[in-house]
């Protein structure tokens, strides 16, 4: 049976100690890796628009010598005349060697991992899970603070509908000593399902309403954007948006040592005079994105260099 | 007041929530079943102000006791033998759920492919939670298949 990534916690924490080496070793040593995946393909399944991490996917193969092949909304795939995820896959797996996958519903990448003969990356699925965005906030915080826990991490924005950081909040209850602080609209808290698991693993976290009040206590600000496509009521997105936007002056109350990380895209949410802000480090964050798609893709292929 | 007959041999559920009977009369397939069977809607309860009771007339082992526990582990399992109550069974929540509750997340892959089981899994013992399968969403245990 291959070896598929649905969600962080399917690769216990050493499994990603070794991850996150073998990428950091890609980012120093490119030349040794631009032919590890000659002849190998991947299928990007996109149902959903994504143009970053479809590309980023896309980089992260050819940087590795392999090919691409795929479609990037359902619109131009089989879907589209009623073909069901588990049909789709088994075709895909006579095609390629390891697929990514991205759908808007819930789940859906599962459904084919249970019926596919080769590797399925979650590539996120609705608003539930967005695995690889994990591993590359993840290998982000551990390359640029040099360690997983022992921090207080802030998330704000939309933090029910944001996968990454359902995703994220998950990855880091695995690791000692991280304090968490929910910053959002009462409308955009984070599910009960994440708090049910922090109570129950006792990690401290706290719901807060405003970035002010908080931002001078935090190591790490994970900022996301408030995602039109998650709505079912425009009003409510509209209402919503403009909530949280980060500035020069509320950065004046961070620490010195504070990183800004953002899945991106960002809309709005991070003014751009930020960018030259040294904590600023949501661009190495899509660089980190390309290393760490890398190594998974060799991981799960099983190609040892 | 309403009188339901004795049954010499066979189980009463009773401490069923009020509008609960009817599903748990067809996800034990009582409907398929060719015995006697009894359904009793609203009877007084002190404990629960209303109550369903369920009376059926067959082998004990017929009964499944997993349906029964995802639906209300709270039900109160008496089996009969020689018209007199001679032990309860005990419900405990099974693994894994499938086929009886409909996951209400309308984002959940679920809501576009009909053909896929809904399965929800026990994601929290104590607190007798469970979770779709596909997207965690929580179950809602009043959205039957």
């Amino acid at each position: 049976m291959p070896r598929h990534l649905m969600n962080p916690l399917d690769f216990s924490v050493e499994e990603l100690e070794e991850l996150f080496d073998l990428a950091n070793d890609i980012e120093a040593n490119p030349k040794k890796y631009e032919d590890a995946c000659k002849r190998k393909k991947l299928a990007t399944c996109f149902y959903e628009p994504s143009t970053r991490t479809r590309l980023s996917f896309e980089a992260a193969m050819l940087n590795l010598g392999g090919e691409v092949l795929g479609f990037s909304d359902a619109a131009s795939s089989s879907a589209a005349k009623g073909e069901s995820v588990s049909d789709t896959i088994r075709v895909i797996s006579c095609y390629a060697d390891i697929c990514a996958m991205r759908h808007p519903k819930e789940g859906a990448a599962y459904v084919a991992a249970a019926k596919s003969l080769i590797p399925v990356i979650n590539a996120g699925d609705g608003g539930h899970q967005h695995p690889t965005q994990t591993l590359t906030d993840l290998l982000t915080i551990r390359s640029l603070k040099g360690r997983l826990g022992n921090f207080t991490i802030g998330l704000c924005g939309d933090l029910k509908f944001g996968r990454t950081v359902h995703s994220l909040i998950n990855a880091l209850s695995r690791y000692e000593n991280v304090k968490f602080i929910f910053i959002s609209p009462e409308e955009l808290k984070v599910p009960d399902y994440i708090t049910d698991m922090l109570n129950e693993k006792n990690i401290e976290y706290r719901e807060v309403i405003r970035l002010e009040d908080t931002i001078g206590e935090l190591d790490i600000l994970y900022m996301t954007r408030v995602q039109r496509e998650r709505f079912f009521n425009e009003e409510d997105y509209i209402r919503l948006k403009d909530f949280y936007i980060l500035t020069k002056s509320k950065m004046e109350q961070a620490k010195e040592d504070m990183m800004i990380l953002h899945p991106l895209p960002r809309v709005n949410e991070i003014s751009v005079e930020i960018d030259d802000d040294p904590r600023a480090a949501y661009f190495k964050q899509a660089a980190y994105g390309v290393y760490v798609r890398m190594a998974l893709i060799l991981t799960l292929l099983g190609i040892k260099m | 007041m309403l009188n339901v007959g004795k049954i010499e041999e066979g189980f009463v559920l009773d401490h069923i929530k009020a509008g609960q009977s009817l599903a748990i009369y067809h996800h034990l397939r009582l409907d398929k079943m060719d015995c006697t069977v009894a359904i009793i809607k609203n009877a007084k309860s002190n404990k629960m102000g209303k109550k369903d009771i369920l009376k059926v007339e067959c082998p004990i082992d017929l009964l499944d006791m997993d349906v029964l526990a995802a639906i209300d582990c709270n039900i109160t399992v008496n089996v009969i033998k020689d018209g007199v109550i001679v032990g309860k069974k005990q419900l405990t929540l099974p693994k894994e759920i499938s086929h009886i509750f409909k996951c209400s997340n309308p984002r959940c892959i679920t809501s576009i492919e009909q053909e896929l089981p809904h399965i929800f899994f026990l994601s929290d013992e104590k607190k007798g939670i469970y979770r779709c399968k596909y997207c965690e969403e929580k179950l809602d245990k009043r959205r039957f298949v």
